[in-house]
C-alpha cells in the first residue's frame, strides 16, 4: 500500500511536469508571432519589442523554460496584459468561487444519483426505474449552454425566484450548480443502478438476507459500500468533464469563477493569463484522479490491505 | 404420515416435527412455460436430525431450501403452493417482519461458495455482529466478545486478531467456518447447508464436516444436509432423501438406503461410481439428461433412463408409496396397483474390457522438473521472492498407460500439466517425448511437435469459444496442423470424431451453449482427439460433472485408451476415479511429489503420512468399518514460503525433530513403490 501510494505520487508529479512544459509551449505553438496576436499588426514597434522583452520572448527556449519552471516554483505566476494585475491575486478571487460552484455541483450530484440509481435498481422494471432512467437520458443529452438559459428563463425570468446571474446573493449558487451536476448526476445515477444491480446478484447478498436483515439493512450495509466502489473511480474521471462544464456555466450564468476568467484572457488575447488558467485546470483534473485512486485503495480493503495472508 | 386438521393445539401436539414440508412447490415464471423447479416435495426434519438430500446438478435441491426461508430469486422464482411448517407454524403464511426473525434465528443456512458468500468491504466480526444484533440483541463490545468466542468455536486459531480481519485474508476452510459461526451465532433449531464443503479440498472438508457433527452434537440442532455427494451422506446423515427432476423419488435411513437403495435412480447413483473393483470394466451409466422442467408430466420422469421401465411407466405417474416406518418410494415397481412388472430389463453385466500389453517404453519422461514464478513486491518491482509452484519432480508415462497427479488445490498439479505441454517454460529439467528435449524446441518445430500432447481442462464451456460451431472447433486442429488437407475429408473426419465420443455427427453444427456440461467434455475429448495425439493430460476433466456424466466420460476415456494406445497423465483430487482409471499414482504436496507408486500398492498400502491423511479423509460410503479420519490441522502452507525440512511436518502427525530440519530423500517401499519420509529410513 505505501509502495503503492509512493509509486502514485511519482507518475502523478511526473504527469505534471509534463503538464506544465505542454502549457511553457503553448505560447510557442502559436503559428504566428505571439506578439502580433496579442497586440494585433497596428502596434508600435516599441510596444512590441518592450512586450517581447517582459515575456523573455528574445532569449533562448531552454532559458525561458527554466526560468519559467523556477518563477512557478517561487510562486511567481507574472502579470495579467489585460487587466493589468498579477495573476496570483486574479486567482485568489477567482478560484473561491470555482470551488464554491464546483462543490455544490458534486454535492447535487450525489445528493441526486445515488437515490435514484438505488431505486431504480431496487425496483427494477417498474415504473420508477423507468421514469428514473429516462430522466436519466434526458439529464445526459442536454446540454449545459441549453440547460443553464432554460434554467434561467423559468426560475428568474418568469417565475423571478432567483437571480439571473452573478454571485452576490446565495440564492444565486442554485441555477449553476443545477446546471453543473445535471449530466453527471444522470451518468452517475445510471452507473449506480447497474452497479447495485449486479452487486444485488451476489452470493453475499442472499447470506445478508439468510441472516434476517431487513431489506434497508441489507442495501445500506452490504449493497450499497460495495456498488459504490466501481462508481467511485468513474466519478474521478467524470468529474474532469464537470471542470470543463464549469468553464461554459460560469459564462451563461456570470459567474466570476476560474471558467469565465479563462474565456476573458482567451478572447483578449492575455496570453500569460491563458497559459495559468489552463495549467490550473489540468493539474485540478490530474490530482482529482490521483485522489479517488487513493480513495479507492483506501475504501476497498482488499487494496487497502493486500492479499491474502492467510494460513 | 396422518393429516390433521382438528385445531391448532392438536395439530401442535401432532406435529412434534421441527420442520415438516408439505407438497411444496416452486416454479419460475408464470403459465405454461412455467419452470417447476420444485413440484411436490414433502419431508419432515426431527429436533437434532440431519436429513440429507441428495441428488444431480438441477434437480431442484437449492431451490427447495432457499424456499424453506422464502428467500428464492426475485422476482422470478415463486412459492406455488404448499406449506413449511416449523413446529406448526406455517412459514408461508408469516408477515416478511416475522420471517426475518426465522432466518438466521430460529433457521440458518451456509451456502456452498464460502468464497463469496461474505461481504468482502466488511470484517468477519462485524457480520458476525449483524446475527447477533438482530436475534441475540448484543451490540458493540458484548457482540464482539460473543463473536470472538464464536470464532474460537470453530477452529479459527488467534479468533481475537481474525475477528478483525476481512474475508480475503481468510483461506476457503477459515471462510466457511465463518460462515458456520455465523450461523450459529442466532442459536437456530435447524441449519441449512447447501454443498456446505464442495468447494473445498478433502483434507479440509473432513475438517468442517466433523466440526459441524461435533456442533451438532453439543447443540442438538437438527440439519438439513443438501449435497451430491454420497460419501458425505454416509458420514453425516440419519436419513437421505433423493431428489430427481423436481420430486423426492426415495426416502430412508441411512442404513436401508445404504444397503438396499430402491429406485432405479438411486441404485444407478451407486452403480456409477468409480472405483477400484470395477477397474476390469466399464461404469454403469445413466444413458439421457435429466428432463427439461417446463413440461407437465403424464408419466415417470424417470422412464425414458430407467432399465426397468416396462409401459406403465409411461403411462402413468408414479404415486409417493410409504411405509410405516417413513420409508417411502415413488416407483410403479413397487405399488402393489400394478402387480405384474415385467421381469425386470435385466441389465447385463457389462462386458469386461480387453486385457492390456505388458510394459510398454516410457513415452513421456519427465526429469528434475522445476518450475518457480517470481514475486514482484515495491516501487520498482524488484523480485523479493519465488513461489515454487513445482519443485524437483519426476515423471514417467509409457504408452497407453495412466498416471494419475493427486493432491489438493495449490500444490502444483497443474503448472506440472503446463509445464510438460511447454505452454509454461520450466524453470529447469528436462521434458522428454518420445526421446526428444520438449524444453529445447521452439517456434514452428514445437507447434508441430503439439499435435502429439493434448490437453483436457476442468471447464469444458470456458475453453471453448462460443461463437464456434462445434464442428469448427474440433478442426481447427487439424487445420493448424495440416491434417487432413481436404476439407470434404476433413467433415468426414469430424463426424466420425463426434461418433467415436458418443455424439452425433448432426452435432458438429452446432454451438457449444446447447449442449450439457458432459456433452461438452466429449466435445473437448473429440477436439482433442483430431490430431491423433499420443498423450491427453487431463486436468480435472470430471470435476465439474456429476456422478452419472462422470461414468460416461470415464468410460469414454477407458475405451480409447484402449483403442488408440493413448497415455494419460490425469490430474485430481478425485480418489476414487484414480483408483477406477490410473496405473500408477503421484501424490504432490507443495510442488513436490511425496509418494508414488502403482496404484492398488499406494491406495490400499500407502506410506506417506500424507498420503495417509489425504485417503481418510476421503468421504466413504462404506459408513461402518469404523475408520478414523486422520485429522490434519491447518491449511497448505503457501508455496512461496514453504515450510523448512520436509514440507509436510507443521501438519503431520508423526513429526519428528528431524523432519524439521532436512528434506527426506526417497525411500523405496517394494518395487517401483517409493516415499519421501524419514519414518520409511
Ligand atoms: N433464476 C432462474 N430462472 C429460471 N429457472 C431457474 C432459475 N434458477 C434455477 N432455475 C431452475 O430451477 C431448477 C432447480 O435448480 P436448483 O438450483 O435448485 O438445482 P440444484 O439441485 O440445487 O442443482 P446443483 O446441484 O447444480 O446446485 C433447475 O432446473 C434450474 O434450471
Ligand atoms: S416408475 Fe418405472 S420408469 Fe419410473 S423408476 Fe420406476 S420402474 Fe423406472
Ligand atoms: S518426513 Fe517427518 S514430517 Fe515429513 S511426512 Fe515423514 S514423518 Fe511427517
Ligand atoms: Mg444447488
Amino acid at each position: 500500500m505505501l509502495a503503492e501510494l509512493t509509486r502514485r505520487l511519482l507518475s502523478t508529479a511526473i504527469v505534471v511536469l509534463g503538464v506544465v512544459v505542454l502549457v511553457f509551449l503553448l505560447i510557442h505553438l502559436i503559428p504566428r508571432d505571439p506578439v502580433d496576436v496579442m497586440l494585433g499588426e497596428s502596434a508600435s514597434a516599441a510596444d512590441r519589442e518592450a512586450l517581447r522583452q517582459n515575456l523573455g520572448l528574445d532569449r533562448p527556449l531552454g532559458v525561458q523554460l527554466g526560468e519559467y519552471l523556477g518563477g512557478l516554483a517561487r510562486g511567481e505566476l507574472g502579470h495579467s496584459l489585460h487587466h493589468r494585475r498579477p495573476i496570483v491575486e486574479l486567482l485568489a478571487e477567482r478560484i473561491p468561487a470555482t470551488l464554491e460552484l464546483a462543490l455544490a455541483a458534486l454535492a447535487f450530484t450525489l445528493v441526486l444519483a445515488l437515490p435514484l440509481g438505488l431505486l431504480a435498481a431496487v425496483r427494477r422494471n417498474t415504473g420508477w426505474d423507468r421514469g428514473a432512467m429516462a430522466f436519466s437520458l434526458l439529464g445526459v443529452s442536454i446540454p449545459n449552454f441549453w440547460l443553464g438559459p432554460l434554467l434561467i428563463l423559468l426560475f428568474s425570468v418568469w417565475l423571478g425566484w432567483l437571480p439571473v446571474s452573478g454571485r452576490e446573493s446565495p440564492g444565486a449558487l442554485i441555477l449553476p450548480a443545477l446546471t453543473l451536476g445535471m449530466s453527471l448526476a444522470a451518468v452517475l445515477s445510471r452507473m449506480v443502478r447497474s452497479s447495485v444491480l449486479e452487486v444485488l446478484g451476489e452470493d453475499f447478498i442472499r447470506s445478508a438476507y439468510a441472516r434476517g436483515l431487513s431489506t434497508r439493512q441489507v442495501l445500506t450495509r452490504h449493497a450499497l459500500p460495495n456498488a459504490l466502489l466501481p462508481v467511485i473511480t468513474v466519478l474521478g474521471l467524470q468529474l474532469g468533464t464537470l471542470l470543463a462544464g464549469a468553464v461554459i456555466t460560469e459564462v451563461v450564468f456570470g459567474w466570476p469563477g476560474l471558467g469565465s476568467l479563462t474565456i476573458e484572457a482567451i478572447q483578449s488575447r492575455d496570453y500569460p493569463l491563458v497559459q495559468v488558467c489552463v495549467l490550473l485546470i489540468s493539474l485540478s483534473y490530474v490530482l482529482v484522479n490521483m485522489l479517488t485512486d487513493l480513495l479507492y485503495a483506501w475504501i476497498d480493503p482488499r487494496i487497502r490491505l493486500g492479499e491474502s495472508d492467510a494460513g | 404420515m396422518s393429516e390433521c386438521n382438528h385445531g391448532s393445539n392438536n395439530s401442535r401436539r401432532m406435529t412434534d416435527k421441527l420442520l415438516t414440508v408439505r407438497d411444496l412447490q416452486v416454479r419460475f415464471g408464470e403459465g405454461e412455460g412455467a419452470v417447476r423447479a420444485v413440484d411436490g416435495v414433502s419431508f419432515a426434519i426431527d429436533r437434532g436430525e440431519t436429513l440429507a438430500l441428495l441428488g444431480e446438478s438441477g434437480c431442484g435441491k437449492s431451490m427447495t431450501a432457499l424456499a424453506l426461508l422464502r428467500l428464492l430469486p426475485q422476482p422470478v422464482g415463486h412459492i406455488a403452493g404448499g406449506q413449511v411448517l416449523l413446529e406448526g407454524q406455517d412459514l408461508l403464511a408469516l408477515p416478511e417482519m416475522r420471517m426475518r426473525q426465522v432466518r438466521g434465528g430460529r433457521i440458518a443456512m451456509i451456502f456452498q461458495e464460502p468464497m463469496t458468500s461474505l461481504n468482502p468491504v466488511m470484517t468477519v466480526g462485524r457480520q458476525i455482529g449483524e446475527v447477533l444484533a438482530a436475534h441475540k440483541g448484543l451490540k458493540g463490545r458484548a457482540a464482539r466478545a460473543r463473536s470472538v468466542e464464536l470464532l474460537g468455536l470453530v477452529g479459527i486459531p488467534d479468533a481475537g486478531r481474525r475477528v478483525d480481519e476481512y474475508p480475503h485474508q481468510l483461506s476457503g476452510g477459515m471462510k466457511q467456518r465463518v460462515m458456520i459461526a455465523m450461523a450459529l451465532a442466532g442459536e437456530p433449531d435447524l441449519l441449512i447447508a447447501d454443498e456446505p464443503t464442495t468447494a473445498l479440498d478433502v483434507t479440509i472438508q473432513a475438517q468442517v464436516l466433523e466440526l459441524m457433527r461435533d456442533i451438532q452434537r453439543e447443540t442438538g440442532m437438527a440439519m438439513l444436509l443438501i449435497t451430491h455427494d454420497l460419501g458425505v451422506v454416509a458420514g453425516m446423515a440419519d436419513r437421505v432423501a433423493v431428489m430427481y427432476a423436481g420430486q423426492l423419488v426415495e426416502q430412508a435411513s441411512r442404513a436401508d438406503f445404504f444397503t438396499e437403495p430402491r429406485h432405479p435412480y438411486s441404485r444407478k447413483l451407486f452403480a456409477a461410481l468409480p472405483d477400484m473393483d470395477k477397474r476390469d470394466r466399464p461404469l454403469t451409466v445413466i444413458p439421457g439428461t435429466v428432463p427439461t422442467l417446463d413440461q407437465s408430466f403424464h408419466a415417470c420422469r424417470f422412464a425414458d433412463r430407467c432399465a426397468s421401465a416396462w409401459r406403465t411407466c409411461h403411462e402413468v405417474e408414479p404415486a409417493w408409496l410409504e411405509e410405516a416406518d417413513g420409508r417411502g418410494v415413488r416407483c410403479h415397481l413397487y405399488d402393489p396397483a400394478h402387480p405384474n412388472p415385467p421381469a425386470a430389463g435385466s441389465e447385463a453385466e457389462p462386458d469386461r474390457l480387453a486385457a492390456r500389453s505388458a510394459a510398454p517404453r516410457d513415452l513421456l519422461e519427465v526429469s528434475r522438473l522445476k518450475v518457480h514464478f517470481p514475486i514482484h513486491k515495491g516501487l520498482f518491482k524488484r523480485t523479493v521472492g519465488h513461489v515454487y509452484a513445482v519443485d524437483d519432480v519426476d515423471i514417467h508415462i509409457p504408452t497407453g498407460r495412466t498416471l494419475a497427479l493427486v493432491g489438493e488445490s495449490g500444490c502444483g498439479k497443474t503448472t506440472v500439466g503446463k509445464a510438460i505441454l511447454q505452454l509454461l517454460r520450466p524453470t529447469a529439467g528436462s521434458v522428454r517425448f518420445d526421446g526428444d528435449e520438449l524444453t529445447r524446441l521452439r517456434g514452428e518445430a514445437l507447434r508441430r511437435r503439439r499435435r502429439e500432447f493434448q490437453i483436457i481442462f476442468q471447464d469444458p464451456f470456458s475453453s471453448m469459444n462460443p461463437r464456434m460451431q462445434v464442428g469448427d472447433i474440433i478442426e481447427e486442429g487439424m487445420v493448424a496442423q495440416g491434417l487432413v488437407p481436404d476439407a470434404g475429408a476433413r467433415r468426414q473426419r469430424v463426424e466420425e470424431l463426434l461418433e467415436q465420443v458418443g455424439l452425433r455427427p448432426e452435432h458438429a453444427r452446432r454451438y457449444p451453449h446447447e449442449f450439457s456440461g458432459g456433452q461438452r467434455q466429449r466435445i473437448c475429448v473429440a477436439r482433442a482427439l483430431a490430431v491423433e495425439p499420443r498423450l491427453i493430460i487431463c486436468d480435472e476433466p470430471t470435476s465439474a460433472l456429476d456422478v452419472s456424466v462422470q461414468a460416461q466420460i470415464l468410460n469414454l476415456l477407458k475405451r480409447l485408451q484402449l483403442e488408440l494406445d493413448l497415455a494419460y497423465l490425469f490430474i485430481t483430487h478425485n480418489i476414487s476415479v484414480v483408483a477406477y482409471l490410473a496405473d500408477r499414482v503421484a501424490v504432490m504436496y507443495l510442488g513436490r511429489i511425496v509418494e508414488e507408486g502403482p496404484v492398488d500398492r499406494v491406495l490400499t498400502d500407502p506410506q506417506h503420512p500424507y498420503t495417509r491423511a489425504l485417503l481418510s479423509a476421503v468421504p466413504r460410503i462404506d459408513t461402518d468399518t469404523g475408520r478414523e479420519v486422520i485429522r490434519l490441522e491447518g491449511d497448505i502452507p503457501s508455496p512461496s514460503n514453504p515450510p523448512t525440512g520436509c514440507h509436510f511436518h507443521p501438519r503431520c502427525p508423526q513429526a519428528m525433530e528431524r523432519c524439521r530440519q532436512a528434506y527426506p530423500d526417497r525411500f523405496e517401499r517394494g518395487s517401483e513403490h517409493w516415499a519421501r519420509c524419514w519414518l520409511l529410513e
